[in-house]
């Protein structure tokens, strides 16, 4: 299996947004017994859990779930480069929690008051993701307003991942929102947190020709495809096997 | 509560220290008379009371150990999280691993109530001078290796830690209720894991008796060594920390396991393990102690990794442990830093109330 059948929006959408919250959350598992304290484990397994949980639901609606998980090849995934980007240090990963957790409330919130067929499942998710968003807050500006390293590295994840936030808001078939009012509560939503946290707000372009829009094409950064050679490895070892 | 009486009597006389330096010995016995007492009656001792000085550092030593077995026991388990071949199964060992982080902070706290910091036990842990259960230097090959664990780890765990539901220090015993509802839980998430690979493919059916085949043995080590080698057993015992021998817990492990083997359709690696008519019990074969003695000294498969990988993780998260300490240091202090108000909680709140969406 190559490519799942992207026949109708409600598919395409579902794959968009499972996509999202499945790499995530992988890439949120990988922190699991490296994180800095006990209650980080907690906390960072407790947020992957609920995205995987949103996956879960999300990949149902396109198909079945393992097969879309294990059996797609990268350029059939159509997540966010934003939510791939490697762990780094604790900040980047607060970084990305930042700008990813701050859209994905923002959106469940508008999904969750719509009619659309992600209405029940926002309507759950939005309560999951306020917690996320509240957690990668509060990291945030612990870590920016520390210590002179903290907020070094603060700074340097917040750049680092600044490009790759534009792409959040391009449209995509299926999501009925207002993608340019949501950038702009967003924007609002994230530089408030980084004055609290006494930082600048990134410069630096977030719609590159080639990182706007591109994961939701399936054209994904370089540590993607190692990502999902580990993710797939054993389910893709046995064919046809359940577990 | 004749007994909680005798231990208020002896706390209210006058003139004596707590710690006996005083030198009243009529008082340090009533305070002795009194814990035993209470010990006897089967009452609980709580952080407050007065208890011999040498229960105190059994116990920091068996909650922290225990503590420490439950954050080294997330490694081999993590090991499988982002190769777990499904979505469901990945949740599943996910909420698992969680689970053993709060149970590590539950046991943190318990031993914290007996005077000693969570900080001091850590230390004690990535310095070798405290230990964590000899399982998990044991390494987690294939994926079958986490249904392996959740069955006969979890499940040893299990006989061994249902009767410290009722251990005498009132934190630990409340703390191994709650642990214990989870555990047994894992312990079904496992033989189910197992059962789906015994009943699946060769290949499947062969990676799950290879599993059982190299946890089998290391599982019964859990118990700790034979009674007649136990060096703490019958102290321990008399204070009602302990309330059976290794030998008859691991005995009863047995007992329970050999007809799970069976319905698993998976076979156990000892030849000598055959039912015993007389005793009502299985008989088992020997037990390589040397090989467990080598894994307690530093010397099994994974000691070095396990510990290296935690100091690590210690280490290099000691800067976000110093920003969050500074961060509290900056907005507590009235007049001090911007944000007069307690910063941590009412800055989050500010944003997320803009959506309205509740908190979770």
């Amino acid at each position: 299996m190559t490519a799942p059948s992207t026949d109708t929006p409600t598919v395409s959408a579902a794959l968009a947004l499972g996509d999202d919250a499945l790499v995530l959350s992988h890439r949120l598992g990988e922190w699991m017994g490296h994180a800095p304290v006990l209650e980080e484990e907690v906390a960072l397994a407790n947020i992957a859990l609920d995205l995987l949980g949103q996956a879960r639901v999300l990949l149902s609606m396109a198909g079945d779930e393992d097969e879309l998980a294990y059996l797609r090849e990268e350029r059939a995934f159509r997540n966010l480069q934003l939510v791939e980007q490697p762990n780094g240090d604790f900040a980047h990963t607060i970084a990305r929690q930042l700008y990813f957790s701050t859209y994905q409330h923002l959106l469940h919130a508008r999904l969750a008051a719509g009619d659309g067929p992600f209405a029940p499942l926002a309507a759950k998710a939005v309560k999951e993701t306020a917690y996320h968003r509240d957690h990668a807050e509060q990291w945030t500006v612990r870590l920016g307003d520390g210590t002179e390293e903290s907020r070094a590295r603060m700074i340097r994840a917040c750049a680092a991942l600044w490009r790759f936030t534009g792409e959040m808001f391009q449209p995509v078939e299926g999501v009925d929102v207002d993608g340019a009012a949501l950038e702009a509560e967003w924007l609002a939503s994230v530089e408030d947190v980084l004055r609290r946290a006494t930082l600048d707000v990134p410069e630096g372009p977030r719609t590159g020709a080639w990182t706007a829009g591109a994961g939701r094409q399936g054209l994904h950064t370089e540590p993607f495809g190692r990502m999902l050679a580990e993710m797939q490895h054993l389910h893709r070892s046995h064919p046809g096997a359940s577990w | 509560m004749a007994t909680a009486a005798a231990q208020q009597t002896a706390r209210t006389q006058p003139g004596t220290g707590r710690d006996g330096t005083v030198g009243t010995t009529d008082a340090d016995d009533a305070f002795a008379r009194a814990f035993d007492a209470a010990v006897a009656a089967d009452e609980r001792i709580e952080p407050r009371d007065w208890m011999p000085d040498a229960y105190r550092a059994t116990l920091v030593r068996q909650i922290a150990q225990h503590a420490h077995s439950e954050i080294i026991g997330m490694q081999p388990e993590a090991n499988w999280i982002t190769r777990a071949p499904s979505l469901r199964r990945k949740a599943i060992l996910m909420a698992k691993v969680q689970d053993e982080a709060g149970h590590g902070l539950y046991l943190y706290s318990a031993a914290e109530t007996l005077g000693t910091g969570r900080d001091e036990l850590l230390d004690k842990l990535h310095s070798g001078r405290q230990k964590y259960s000899s399982i998990f230097n044991y390494p987690t090959l294939t994926w079958a290796d986490v249904g392996a664990i959740g069955w006969l780890v979890d499940g040893a765990a299990i006989t061994n830690q249902v009767p410290l539901c009722r251990c005498s220090y009132g934190p630990y015993a409340r703390a191994m209720v709650r642990i214990c509802k989870e555990e047994s839980f894992h312990q079904r998430q496992g033989y189910e894991l197992l059962l789906a690979l015994s009943k699946g493919t060769p290949e499947q059916h062969a990676m799950a008796q290879d599993a059982v085949d190299r946890w089998w043995w290391p599982s019964l080590m859990m118990f700790g060594p034979p009674d007649d080698e136990s060096a703490h057993s019958a102290q321990s015992m008399a204070w009602k920390i302990k309330r059976h021998s290794n030998d008859e817990l691991r005995q009863r492990f047995v007992d329970i396991c050999v007809p799970q083997a069976e319905s698993l359709g998976l076979t156990l690696p000892d030849p000598d393990l055959r039912w015993n008519e007389e005793r009502g019990q299985h008989d088992f074969g020997a037990i390589d102690w040397t090989e467990f003695r080598e894994v307690l000294k530093g010397n099994g498969p994974c000691n070095e990794q396990r510990i290296t990988q935690r100091r690590r993780a210690h280490d290099e998260g000691a800067w976000v442990r110093e920003a969050a300490a500074a961060h509290a240091a900056k907005h507590s202090r009235p007049g001090a830093g911007a944000p007069a108000a307690p910063a941590p909680t009412t800055a989050s709140a500010d944003t997320t109330g803009t959506t309205g969406a509740p908190q979770a």
